[in-house]
């Protein structure tokens, strides 16, 4: 499998992956004087699944919040779509198409999971204030074309059920699952996922696993993820990329990774020279 | 009587269900025939457009090459696609088999290689992936696989599948509908074909017993027993109804197929199984069927909640029940009732019973049926008080259904009813009910033994229970069944059934399972019912981390010992049953299931295997020691294997004297 090549490449079960969809390069970000990432560039290519992972406190959600344009690095260039792109509010970054979660579950708690998902619409919304007020005419009309979308993700990640619950009355696993709800209610191209298994007991993180899979799967979606479970990343993730104190130790595919010393060396806790 | 020659030949000339579907077409075509719940919203399908969906199905699979006499096994939730494709092979001259959407891969495999299916028509991904794994242990064991072809509906996470002989049936339907013209005669002629004698379906039994059968059901059994039923309550065109229980059992293919074919009325499927009781509410049915299980749980969450309600409305809640339980049933009946009360159980209907029937979804049920096990009065009685038409009936596959029923107006909790329009039934010497009717199946499939031992020249068919006709009223009584019914060592007589299920009225009993036969003496074993008991333990800061631990909490041991303590009261009432007085027992550390193989998929318990899966926890019971520790197999849902280990509680239970018979 040629990873290098510009046109994309085969995965092991077949999966067509396409060129490069987003390029970080040489990446740089500070905190006064602390150095989150350290020089680091990588791509994520059409349709593929990238996992970002590495040990606590390595500079994943902070190279997250990059992709998703929360924080501006220092030094380095982001690339997207074969543009270079210069800083933006987040959500200009979501209306080029990017969505993500949340580590911390960031949902409204005392609306229901359907408004929720909604909120999700809202950067497709093109109706005013005013009309949206009075729900009436082109208003009404867009709402619903939103709900009907909203509804077969709904049916998609299976929670019927609880289309009119407040969240905050919902167990975590399925708050998770309405946050990824509501991210591909924007009907992303590229989806951010940080820690989706987090705090999941093994039934939960099946799932979760089958709907990522199957988000990839039925709508091309471009998926990165950061998370811990080692298992899962590399039962996931096409490719790879691991970070140690802020700085890229590996990058290839999850048997490359996993045979790499300096990733080796990270997880099972060799002494860092100072 | 003699015996009616078969005739062919429908009376009312309408011969088979795609004749009752055209019948429809003519004379409901612009009325809603099926209704699913999707996206949010009830789409909706006239019989004109089911009838264009069906003739899509059918030629479909004619194209896919399905032949006269295949079956065609359907597995999946209740939807109108399934039930369409049901039709759609019985068009086609083929014979739909439908199956247990929760059975695993094993099950599963023994009724697809019994009945041959070539065609296999499938709900999602799920139950395709276990057609596959049926068919490589197949491969694997050198058999060569009946199934050819596998049509699905949910396209979702199929993509990566061999397509050679998989179709979405979408796909199916286009390409039927492009070929219409090289199949329209070759399906007129097939569907010509069908008369009264013709096999409309073929049904497995659940299996208390061994192996599951093949019930062969013609055209006259489900027409016959469909007009029958209907007309007995007056069902018609209009009418609502939700089809949520398996589609394998043959109460919902009377139901959804059978009498919304004869009558014309709508049959309504949920969105998901988790939003059947939103979907009941929504859609408010007008004929609904349950099994007490259900009836049971929904009695449970009302009292649930009400326990949490604030003060004034638990106390109006009382006192309007309390009206309810007085006269509500005399009201249903039409007795004669005095002008005060009328006018409090009309307030109360405003502020309590209107409201709750309302959330409970009953607030259009004209006519209620509940059946397959025992209903405890105090939960019938409860439906009855609200003005809910609930009643019994007794049946099974064999029959079509219907045996016993009760007319309106003469509803009780412990009779089954009279016999069914068109039934006759008869009690043998030895106790065991026999009944023969239209309804009556044709034989079970490949398996003539079995038939010949059912069912006798004349038709009559045993049916395993012992019951008997109540005098006076004409009413049948159900006591157990006939084989379990036993003599115990000092030569009284066993009827473990009797006893479960008056332990099983209790709600925090779930399930109970009661031995004796041969012994000095009876011992059970208890299932809790999670939600009942949680919310107790909840209420009474009792602590608990798992079943198994709550299962075998003092408090909850101390609870059931209440409880058997009364049974055995009420059980020593009866001079004929005091011998089955159950004098220990213990709480399981697990659910009994049917994934477990303790159970059959309409969970009835399947007592032979509990009998020697839990073999030593019997032996304990009766070696009178107060501990005993064990380990359990079980099976998770996806077919994967573990072990429970635990150390169970034996107890003793208060005895009641036999009374002797009341100076009468």
């Amino acid at each position: 499998m040629n990873m290098q090549n510009p046109d994309g490449y085969t995965t092991a079960d077949g999966r067509q992956i396409g060129g490069v969809m987003m390029e970080m390069k040489n990446i740089t970000l500070r905190f006064g004087g602390v150095a989150a990432i350290t020089d680091i560039s990588f791509d994520i290519r059409e349709g593929e699944i990238r996992a970002i992972i590495g040990p606590n406190g390595a500079g994943k959600s902070s190279m997250l919040n990059v992709i998703s344009g929360f924080y501006v690095p220092q030094e380095g260039e982001v690339w997207f779509r074969g543009a270079k792109r210069p800083p933006m509010r987040p959500y200009q970054v979501a209306g080029q198409g990017i969505a993500r979660t949340f580590q911390n579950i960031a949902l409204f708690e005392g609306m229901s999971v359907l408004d929720n998902i909604m909120t999700g619409r809202l950067t497709q919304m093109k109706s005013g204030l005013l009309a949206q007020a009075i729900w009436w005419g082109r208003a009404q009309a867009e709402e619903t074309a939103h709900r009907e979308k909203v509804e077969r993700v709904i049916d998609f990640l299976e929670i019927q059920h609880i289309r009119k619950t407040p969240v905050g009355r919902l167990p975590y696993g399925l708050k998770k699952r309405v946050e990824l709800a509501r991210a591909l209610a924007a009907e992303p191209k590229l989806l951010l996922l940080d820690e989706p298994m987090a705090g999941m007991n093994v039934e939960e993180k099946e799932d979760m696993s089958r709907f990522i899979l199957d988000v990839n799967d039925e709508f091309g979606t471009t998926i990165a993820l950061i998370e811990h479970d080692m298992g899962v990343v590399m039962d996931l993730s096409d490719r790879v990329v691991v970070m140690d104190y802020g700085k890229k130790i590996g990058d290839g595919t999850p048997d490359e990774v996993r045979n790499n010393q300096a990733v080796i060396d990270a997880y099972l806790g060799v002494s860092h020279d100072e | 009587m003699t015996k009616t020659q078969p005739h062919a030949q429908a009376t009312t000339g309408l011969a088979s269900i795609p004749a009752l579907l055209a019948r429809n077409v003519a004379q409901h075509g612009g009325k809603a025939a099926y209704r699913e719940k999707e996206f949010g919203i009830w789409q909706s399908w006239t019989w004109a457009q089911a009838d264009t969906e069906i003739r899509g199905i059918a030629m479909g699979l004619l194209a896919l090459g399905l032949n006269r006499g295949d079956h065609v096994a359907i597995i999946g939730r209740n939807r109108p696609q399934l039930y369409w494709s049901m039709v759609a092979a019985q068009m086609c001259g083929a014979i739909p088999v439908p199956l247990y959407q929760d059975a695993v891969a094993e099950e599963m495999a023994y009724v697809l290689d019994h009945c041959g299916a070539r065609f296999v028509v499938c709900g999602d991904q799920e139950q395709v992936d276990k057609i596959l794994e049926v068919e490589s242990d197949w491969l694997t064991e050198g058999q060569k696989p009946s199934v050819e072809q596998i049509v699905y509906i949910d396209k979702r996470g199929m993509r990566k599948y061999d397509h050679s002989r998989m179709n979405a049936l979408e796909d199916v339907i286009a390409e039927g509908r492009a070929a219409h013209h090289r199949f329209d005669a070759d399906l007129a002629k097939r569907t010509a074909e069908l008369d009264y004698n013709s096999t409309c379906v073929m049904l497995y039994t659940s299996g208390t017993t061994g192996k599951p059968k093949g019930v062969v059901l013609s055209n006259r059994n489900i027409i016959e027993t469909s007009k029958n039923s209907s007309d007995f309550d007056h069902l018609q065109a209009g009418e609502e109804v939700l089809a949520y229980l398996p589609m394998a059992w043959v109460g919902d293919f009377i139901f959804s197929i059978g009498q919304a074919m004869w009558t014309g009325f709508c049959v309504n499927c949920p969105e998901s199984a988790e939003t059947m009781m939103t979907d009941l509410r929504e859609i408010g049915p007008t004929y609904y069927f349950a099994p007490p299980r259900v009836f049971e749980g929904q009695l449970t969450n009302v009292m649930i909640r009400m326990e949490d309600a604030g003060r004034f409305k638990k106390w109006l809640f009382d006192k309007y029940m309390a009206v309810a339980r007085r006269v509500g049933p005399d009201i249903l009946d039409g007795n004669p009732v005095s002008g005060a009360d009328k006018f409090a159980y009309w307030l109360g209907n405003i502020l309590v019973y209107g409201p709750l029937k309302n959330t409970l979804g009953f607030s259009r049920v004209r006519v209620g049926y509940t059946a397959g096990e025992a209903i405890g009065p105090e939960i019938f009685s409860f439906y009855r008080s609200l003005g809910i038409n609930l009643k019994q009936l007794y049946g099974q596959t064999e029959a079509s259904v219907f045996i016993t029923q009760q007319p309106d107006g003469q509803v009780r909790a412990d009779t089954v009813g009279v016999p069914s329009p068109g039934v006759e039934v008869k009690i043998a010497d030895n106790g065991e009910v026999f009944y023969r009717s239209p309804g009556t199946f044709e034989f079970y499939y490949k398996n003539p033994e079995s038939t010949a031992s059912t069912k006798d020249a004349e038709g009559w068919v045993a049916t395993g229970d012992a019951g008997f006709f109540e005098e006076g009223t004409g009413h049948l009584r159900i006591i157990d069944r006939a084989k379990d019914v036993g003599k115990m060592a000092d030569g009284s007589l066993f009827a473990p059934k009797y006893v479960e299920n008056k332990l099983k009225f209790y709600p925090a009993i779930l399930e109970a399972v009661v031995f004796g036969a041969s012994r000095d003496f009876c011992t059970a074993f208890i299932n809790i019912d999670l939600n009942a008991v949680g919310n107790w333990a909840e209420r009474n800061n009792v602590a608990y981390s798992s079943y198994q631990e709550l299962s075998q909490h003092p408090r909850v041991l101390e609870m059931m010992r209440g409880h058997v303590a009364e049974v055995n009261q009420s059980v020593a009432a009866d001079p004929m049953l005091a011998g089955c007085q159950v004098h220990r027992f213990l709480i399981l550390h697990k659910e009994l299931d049917a994934d477990d193989g303790e159970m059959t998929r309409t969970r009835k318990v399947r007592r032979k295997v509990v009998e020697e899966k839990f073999a030593d926890l019997i032996t304990a019971l009766y070696g009178g020691q107060p501990q005993v520790y064990t380990e359990t197999e079980v099976t998770y849902e996806d077919g994967r294997k573990g072990a429970i280990k635990a150390t169970l509680t034996l107890a003793d239970a208060t005895v009641a004297p036999a009374q002797r018979m009341a100076a009468e």
